[in-house]
């Protein structure tokens, strides 16, 4: 583990104070309430919460999908509030992956083609040794001359994934990997995912509402009424459902 | 990038085949047009080229009045046999014959009939022998003055043989009768030279008939001796005969003729352009609403290419990519289809022109041009609108459903009655004729502006419209549903209703337009024709038909009548302006028969030396009571006339009259119409039975009661409206192509919601209905839209042909209720497809369709 202390030093990504209010007036919601948090390099996070806790609005700023209405975000070095759209294309090209419930693969285009295909847009060829190893860990190398369609709901995430590691983006974000999955197909998912920080560095935030995905990962974080209200490292399945059953009765925990 | 575009496009075929074959239907048009009118400009060179191939050099009198291949033939301009002789003797010419030619020579055929033509010459000329070309192919040339030989087509043509007795009709007599003593064709089998009848006399019959004049003739054909060129035999003959003459090779005389047939092909050309502009604007609408329709299906593919780094410009380039391909694989379709198209027009024309061989068809270098460059252009343009919305995708929608919020109306609107505004603008300054030369220009810019507003202002009118037409429907739940689902996207019902309201408000603008110019026309010509019996007959190629003046005077000795009047016309050169001129066989017709009233001087007499003016000739020629006019007609030499009237008429008055003796050396020196007065008291049924006995020699005319000459003479307008008709209805096919294409696409889309509505219980039939009145209510709206913008387009224009004397404003109404009974039964049929479709929906498949 020496190896990746060294990379701790430096956040992945990381919100300062951030705020994200909708609406105006009477309809106003705030969705994030002053959030401050770092994701380091070469780690993999879980952020969990109940529903409407603000977790998935968490990640879509992170990622610079969604702007903030107060407070900055950082990935890397590179600020991300006040990016425009190139900006932000940029660094959707160079620095996040993303991993959808959905899959979200295109029909038309085999495997293969669906993996590469962040690289073909960005115009790049992939690094072939790490292409292999991408393909390797996922286990599709039979299965890459298929359509989605002919794939199963694991295999697709799986390629999903793959899609995501292949251009080794600074932080990978997950919103509910294993969320249209069964439990094995899950569990194969999240190993690979927990394979893919151990042995190569990457790093990952998943949102999740599931105990068990969340205990795959290094440390969660726990959003309530878009705040951080807790932190656990070295997670495993019954401290995170310790940690939620608190949260589920939020006038205890924010003392109101 | 490129790849992924490609694939997601093949995958979707029946998308492309649907957003394509409105830009076929519109680049078969255009290629169709470049087609047809290469393969006839073809033709008519290898017609000219052989009918002047055995010429080498041709002589003939300058013509006293130009006239171009549109107006018809040029009058022959006879000079005496010595310039033949004259001809003979520059050394260099071989042989020179004296050629009679000359428009006008019509037989009469077994059925009684003038045999008709359709454009093509009909000559009487001299028979100067058989050549390489012509062959006799029964009997002998003409030996007395009462043989004729004739040419095979127009034997064909009259249902004559050798020996039939048959009468001829000539521009300077009354009918005669010959014998038919030969018949003759040309090298190849042919039996004309494009479509022309030819009848040839003995030289001084031809002479008599043709020309006016014995021992005169209107062109010498020279054949060069060896060695001497066409050009220098050319420039010699001009100098021995001196001015006064033309001269010029075959060569030119051949490329010339063509050129004027090319000119009037051009014009043929413009309108089919016309026309593919209209179904190309319909086809843009297609194209803009499927694409819209693909994009908004898209969005979370499109969105996902977002979020993993795909750039803005990115996402416009693989629409745009997507609309290329189409664009392409259209344009090479609608290429070949307007090469089919383009040789089938050719094929009509050659058989409407009397059996022309058509030279092969080729595919001209513009058409290809035409095809690509408008079928991309038009697909890439109509693509670019969605394209940007492809774009402003947001990368979160890959994650979740982003609720696209019913964009509010405003901005769309107000662009829409900008545009509308400069509409209207555009066709008040082209209809107020302030605009100068491009009046034409304008009004269609105004025209194709009021569409593009109108189609911006649809999805605020759909709302109240559409819902009222709804409630017809709301008294069943599927009819309910069918309502609501027209209503829920305003922008999409409304493209898809304006590209049906562009056809149709272009057929009902222009029945508005015709109809109203036929309208005023009878009621003006029912108001000041005073005259029971009309004699007249319908002209079918550029020269109008006429008859003997002996008639006129026969006629107004039948007991009962009291005046009759015999109209000459003829395109003259009026102080060296080219003028139509008129004369009237008894000039008291004016005040009698057409109610002209005189402002000056006396306009019931005419002295040969005399003309009249009407008021606002006078005024725009300067002229008045006293003034001195050159006039030169189509024969003969410039005469000098005394303005001794003027007079106030209305628009079928002649702007200018000359006396009778004047009609002499028109081109038709004879009457084309005759307008008979009775007494008061007689009866129009004792008098037309005898008239029509007077015409038996005139088979060309025939006489008919005031009313059913008025409804002759408007009937070529019901033929101009069924032609633009049939050619608008393919705008209205495209648009219905439109419908069929949003249904499929909206079906497509709901799948869920159908599994849903089905799984809860609606029944296969009540599920087609309610597709079914979805379709109806976007027709009907469409077609309501479209009659609504006709009838105002129409009703500007009638207004600003006032000055022309198109007083009534009058509406098809009739028509109107055709179209939206129509549009209803369009709506049922585009829905047919859809329907099917989505009553086949698998109800657990499409719950689980994500």
């Amino acid at each position: 583990m020496t190896a990746t202390v060294g990379r701790q030093a430096q956040a992945a990504a990381r919100a300062s104070d951030v705020w994200k209010v909708y609406g105006s007036g009477e309809a106003q919601v705030s969705a994030l309430r002053g959030v401050t948090c770092e994701f380091e390099r070469g780690r993999f996070t879980a952020i969990m919460g109940p529903s409407g806790s603000g977790k998935s609005t968490l990640m879509h700023c992170l990622a610079g999908l969604d702007s903030v209405t107060q407070g900055s975000v950082m990935i890397g070095d590179t600020t991300v509030t006040g990016l425009g759209d190139a900006g932000l294309t940029k660094l959707r090209r160079d620095k996040v992956g993303f991993i959808f419930q959905q899959f979200n693969l295109l029909p038309t285009l085999t495997a293969q083609e669906n993996i590469l295909l962040p690289l073909s847009i960005a115009g790049r060829k992939p690094d072939p040794a790490w292409y292999d190893i991408v393909i390797d860990t996922v286990g599709l190398r039979d299965r890459l001359g298929h359509r989605p369609a002919q794939l199963s709901g694991g295999q697709q995430q799986r390629v999903a994934c793959a899609r995501a590691l292949v251009s080794r983006p600074e932080v990978i974000f997950a919103d509910e990997p294993t969320g249209n999955l069964d439990s094995r197909s899950g569990a194969e998912v999240l190993n690979f995912l927990r394979n893919s920080v151990r042995e190569h560095g990457q790093t990952i935030v998943m949102v999740t509402h599931d105990p068990t995905a969340a205990a795959y990962a290094d440390r969660v974080v726990f959003l309530a009424d878009g705040q951080i209200v807790s932190e656990l490292i070295e997670p495993t399945a019954d401290t995170v459902l310790d940690t939620m059953k608190k949260l589920d009765t939020p006038a205890e925990v924010n003392g109101r | 990038m490129i790849r992924a575009t490609l694939k997601s496009l093949l995958a979707r075929k029946l998308r492309l085949i649907l957003s394509g074959l409105a830009v076929v239907l519109g680049v078969m048009f255009v290629s169709g047009a470049f087609v047809l009118t290469d393969t006839l400009g073809r033709t008519f060179d290898a017609i000219f080229a052989d009918a002047y191939e055995g010429v080498d050099v041709n002589v003939a009198a300058k013509p006293k009045i130009a006239v171009s291949e549109m107006e018809g033939e040029q009058t022959a301009a006879p000079f005496p046999a010595a310039t033949v002789d004259k001809v003979r003797a520059v050394p260099g010419v071989a042989e020179a014959t004296g050629v009679v030619a000359a428009d006008g020579a019509r037989l009469i055929g077994s059925n009684g009939k003038a045999v008709a033509s359709f454009g093509p010459p009909q000559l009487g000329e001299n028979w100067t022998g058989t050549s390489e070309q012509l062959q006799l192919n029964q009997g002998h040339e003409p030996r007395a003055d009462d043989e004729i030989v004739i040419n095979q087509g127009l034997a064909t043509a009259g249902k004559v043989k050798l020996g039939d007795r048959v009468g001829v009709l000539t521009p300077l007599e009354p009918k005669q009768e010959f014998t038919i003593v030969g018949i003759f064709g040309y090298s190849g089998g042919r039996d004309s030279i494009g479509g022309s009848n030819e009848i040839m006399f003995t030289t001084p019959t031809a002479q008599r008939l043709m020309l006016g004049q014995p021992n005169t003739f209107n062109s010498v054909t020279v054949k060069a001796a060896g060695g001497v060129t066409d050009e220098s035999l050319r420039d010699a003959v001009a100098g021995a005969v001196g001015d006064g003459y033309v001269v010029k090779t075959g060569e030119q005389l051949s490329t010339e003729a063509a050129q004027g047939f090319k000119e009037a092909l051009s014009f043929f050309n413009r309108i089919l352009l016309g026309f593919a502009a209209v179904a190309l604007l319909v086809g843009t609408f297609l194209i803009l609403n499927t694409f819209s329709i693909i994009v908004a299906q898209r969005t979370r593919e499109l969105a996902l290419m977002r979020a993993v780094g795909a750039s803005r410009r990115q996402m416009i380039g693989s629409v745009v990519l997507e609309a290329i391909a189409v664009g392409l694989i259209a344009s090479v379709f609608g290429l070949a289809a307007g090469v089919g198209v383009g040789a089938l027009l050719a094929w009509a024309f050659g058989n409407l022109a009397g059996g022309l061989t058509l030279a092969g068809i080729g595919v001209p270098a513009a058409a290809v041009i035409g095809a690509f460059s408008v079928g991309l252009v038009i697909t890439v343009v109509a693509a670019l609108l969605p394209a940007l919305r492809a774009s402003r995708i947001p990368p979160i929608a890959a994650m979740q459903d982003v609720a696209t919020p019913d964009r509010p109306l405003t901005r769309i609107t107000v662009s829409g009655a900008l545009v509308t505004a400069v509409g209207a603008a555009l066709l008040f300054l082209g209809l107020s004729g302030n605009a100068g030369g491009n009046g034409l220009a304008i009004i269609l810019g105004g025209v194709l502006f009021t569409f593009i507003g109108v189609a911006l202002l649809t999805p605020l009118i759909s709302r109240p419209v559409v819902a009222l037409l709804g409630a017809i429907f709301a008294w069943s739940v599927p009819g309910k549903l069918g309502r609501l689902n027209s209503g829920r996207n305003p922008r999409r019902t409304a493209i898809t209703a304006a590209a049906l309201m562009v056809g149709i408000a272009l057929v009902t603008g222009v029945t508005v337009i015709l109809d109203s110019a036929k309208g005023s026309i009878s009621a003006l010509a029912k108001d000041t024709i005073k005259a029971e019996l009309v004699i007249a007959g319908s002209q079918n190629g550029p020269r109008p038909p006429s008859f003997d003046p002996a008639v006129l005077d026969k006629a107004a000795a039948i007991p009962g009548v009291q005046l009759v009047d015999g109209e000459y016309g003829d395109m003259a050169v009026v102080n060296g302006e080219r003028t139509w001129v008129a004369a009237s066989s008894d000039v008291a017709a004016l005040e009698r028969i057409f109610g002209a009233k005189a402002t000056a001087g006396d306009i019931s007499r005419l002295g040969p030396e005399q003309m009249l003016f009407s008021s606002d000739t006078a005024k725009s020629r300067g002229v008045s009571v006293g003034t001195r006019v050159t006039v030169q007609l189509s024969r003969g030499e410039a005469r000098t006339y005394t303005v001794s009237g003027i007079y106030q008429g209305s628009q079928l008055t002649n702007p200018v009259v000359l006396p009778p003796q004047a009609a002499r050396d028109f081109a038709i020196p004879q009457p084309v119409q005759g307008f008979v007065q009775l007494a008061p008291g007689t009866r129009v049924t004792d008098v037309q039975p005898q008239v029509e006995r007077l015409l038996a020699d005139s088979p060309e005319v025939s006489v008919a009661d005031r009313d059913a000459f008025i409804k002759q003479q408007t009937g070529s307008l019901d033929g101009l409206l069924t032609m633009i008709q049939i050619l608008l209805a393919l705008a209205i096919v495209i648009a219905v192509l439109g419908i069929v294409n949003t249904l499929a696409l909206s079906v497509l889309e709901r799948t869920r919601e159908l599994g849903l509505l089905r799984a809860i219980g609606l029944r296969r039939a009540q599920t087609m209905r309610m597709i079914t009145v979805e379709a109806v209510v976007i027709s009907v709206f469409g077609a309501l839209l479209g009659v609504v913008v006709g009838s105002g387009l129409g009703a500007a224009v009638v207004r600003a042909l006032k000055k022309e004397g198109i007083n009534d404003l009058i509406l098809p109404w009739g028509q109107m209720g055709v179209m939206l009974g129509l549009a209803a039964i369009v709506g049922v049929v585009a829905a047919v497809l859809p329907a099917i479709r989505a009553a086949r929906i698998n109800v657990l498949g499409a719950i689980a369709h994500e």
